[in-house]
């Protein structure tokens, strides 16, 4: 089955918006339809995309001032009372800086509050590497109960927000700040735990590339020039990190015999990591980790930067090319 | 609620005294545990699940119960053994605590006991929970405002930031709906708290972050009874009770050393507390002794 992509994908003048708009629309959505959903944020409405749904329910939106401790643990407790509460900040200090609080007031209690992380990995770009959240993916699925979505664009992350907000389950969303192409349409169908062939190339296929977040639009445009080279790659887009797709990444890595894995966070922890748990114990698999490795990220453009840690299109290149021989 | 009159309050006391004796049972048992701090809030907890709390034993999961927040679940012996008298589960079940399989985990868990209202143990996180529970409650245009949101806090949790971002949030919100009580007792893990880190002045501070303060002797029921009431008729600001009490109170060779904040008694040390219980400090003498 072809899934329906947005046909402007690989031209240049494809349309970009930020991921961080889809959840905002997402969110208003929402709460339209159920009473419960409730937002919860910490001096950062507008920059988080919150400030749709505070101006049109301003009675079920809660400004917590700069605490982001408080504010995990105010939101257990709403959801204790029967509210869905969607908590939002950058993802460097939610679910950051209260990673324990997540832990133990959300998700060994079992409370399904969601927590947005807005200005994830390198791209948040001038601002530097204190704001570069790299290893939230890492620090939240880590944690059982939870569940880990990292929508691949802007379309996706609205839907991700409507279906989690349907839930009963502690779930991150994870989100970026820049502007960045639109890679699916409103047809895409979106389901958490489910992944996505993207791309399948015409002839012999000879790697699987797994790819979450906007980097999903870097890895299209790999997979089709390296085709060019001769080199036949298929594209997973797995926008839910946790509860993984299991079946599809077996099938992706028994097709392909070479899985490389894709995203802008640590390759210590991330998908890559999730993706080689599954393999490791079901069909050992030659693979390639792209993403940031091992380091803090830096002031700089979200493109310099994306070239610098090898997570543009030629760095995606060269690790297949590399893992292939 | 109501005022006590002198039969309740003699009923209160004894009843403390029982669930002192349980807390005692079930640290010996388990080998591990706190002891100072569970004594030490045996009196406020029973005038709570015996006087003030509206909660239905035989309907944990009533919806119109009040609500309660144990922030330093370290404590968890008074509330289970309390829970246990209330007939929530048998008084039996206090000696599995901290066993496997148990209900009664070391720390309070949800999951094994799902008529908790939360988990608790890595401190200062309750009065947050609180909070939520309070704004929601507000949010229902007073539909629950017979309903209150009870928290309890130790003084040595106070050192964690989170609670004073609670504070500051309930006092922005003007949550009338939300009482704290904090165990004063003076003790911690490492030592007396104004030497470990001081608090004092503890009430101005309360004050400053816009709540109402009340100091109470927390072995006093008609005390206790009398602050809750007051926290109750206060409609502009949260309530907080500091409430003095005698860390390991109930047992003379438990009481006032921070060494039994985070000791279990062993079971010579366990049959002696529990015959100083049970003869009210050697003022009844049995005649089988």
């Amino acid at each position: 089955m072809n899934i329906p992509l947005n046909p402007k994908l690989f031209d240049t003048d494809v349309e970009q918006a930020p991921i961080r708009a889809g959840f905002g629309e997402g969110l208003l959505v929402a709460a339209r339809a159920d009473e419960r959903v409730v937002g919860l944020c910490c001096d950062l409405t507008e920059s988080t995309k919150m400030d749709a749904f505070a101006k049109e329910f301003p009675k079920r939106f809660f400004e917590m001032g700069i605490m982001e401790q408080s504010m995990a643990s105010v939101a257990s407790g709403m959801a204790a009372m029967g509210k869905v509460p969607f908590i939002s900040s950058y993802a460097m200090f939610s679910p950051g800086r209260n990673w324990e609080q997540i832990r133990t007031t959300i998700c060994y209690n079992d409370r399904p509050v969601k927590i947005v992380g807005s200005h994830a990995g390198i791209s948040v770009g001038p601002d530097g590497g204190t704001h570069q959240a790299v290893e939230d993916i890492a620090i939240t699925r880590v944690i059982p109960n939870m569940v880990v979505i990292a929508p691949c664009d802007t379309i996706e992350a609205k839907k991700a927000t409507i279906a989690m907000a349907k839930t009963t389950t502690p779930t991150y969303l994870r989100l970026a700040r820049e502007k960045t192409p639109i890679v699916t349409t409103e047809d895409t169908p979106f389901e958490i735990g489910k992944a996505q062939i993207f791309y399948r190339p015409q002839g012999t296929v000879r790697v699987g590339i797994i790819a979450c977040g906007a980097l999903v639009h870097n890895a299209l445009l790999a997979a089709r020039e390296l085709e060019n080279d001769g080199i036949g790659a298929m594209v997973m887009n797995i926008a839910t990190i946790k509860p993984l797709d299991r079946d599809a990444i077996v099938a992706l890595a028994k097709e392909c015999g070479a899985i490389v894995t894709v995203e802008e966070h640590q390759v210590a922890g991330g998908l890559g990591s999730a993706v080689a748990e599954v393999l490791a114990t079901t069909h050992p698999t030659r693979m390639a980790f792209v993403g940031v490795h091992d380091k803090f990220g830096q002031s700089g453009k979200p493109e310099e930067l994306l070239k610098h840690y090898g997570m543009d299109k030629e760095g995606i290149k060269y690790a297949v090319k590399m893992l292939l021989g | 609620m109501t005022h006590l009159h002198d039969e309740k309050i003699k009923f209160l006391e004894e009843k403390a005294v029982a669930i002192r004796a349980t807390i005692i049972e079930g640290l010996v048992e388990a080998k591990s545990g706190h002891t100072a701090g569970p004594l030490g809030m045996a009196d406020i907890f029973t005038a709570f699940y015996f006087h003030i709390l509206k909660h239905n034993p035989e309907d944990p999961m009533w919806e119109e119960r009040d609500r309660v927040i144990l922030s330093n679940g370290h404590i968890c012996p008074v509330l289970y053994a309390t829970m246990a008298h209330s007939g929530y589960f048998p008084v039996e079940e206090m000696k599995t605590l901290r066993k496997f399989g148990s209900r009664l985990q070391g720390h309070p868990h949800r999951e094994y006991l799902p008529m908790l209202e939360t988990s608790s143990g890595p401190l200062g996180q309750g009065l947050s929970q609180a909070v939520g529970m309070a704004l929601v409650d507000r949010l229902n245009d007073g539909l629950s405002s017979d309903r209150y949101i009870y928290c309890f806090l130790g003084d040595g949790e106070l050192n964690e930031g989170q609670v004073w971002e609670a504070i500051m949030l309930a006092g922005k919100e003007r949550l009338h709906n939300l009482i704290a009580i904090v165990d004063r007792n003076n003790i911690q893990i490492d030592g007396f708290t104004e030497d470990v880190m001081p608090l004092e002045p503890l009430v101005q501070k309360w004050e400053a972050f816009g709540w109402h303060v009340l100091e109470i002797d927390g072995h006093n029921m008609e005390a206790i009874n009398d602050a809750v009431n007051e926290g109750k008729a206060i409609f502009e600001k949260p309530t907080v009770i500091i409430a003095h009490t005698i860390p390991g109170k109930g047992v003379e060779a438990f009481q006032r050393d921070y060494k039994w904040h985070g000791n279990p008694p062993n079971k010579d040390q366990g049959a002696n507390a529990l015959a100083e219980l049970r003869t009210l400090g050697g003022q009844i003498v049995s005649e089988h002794e």
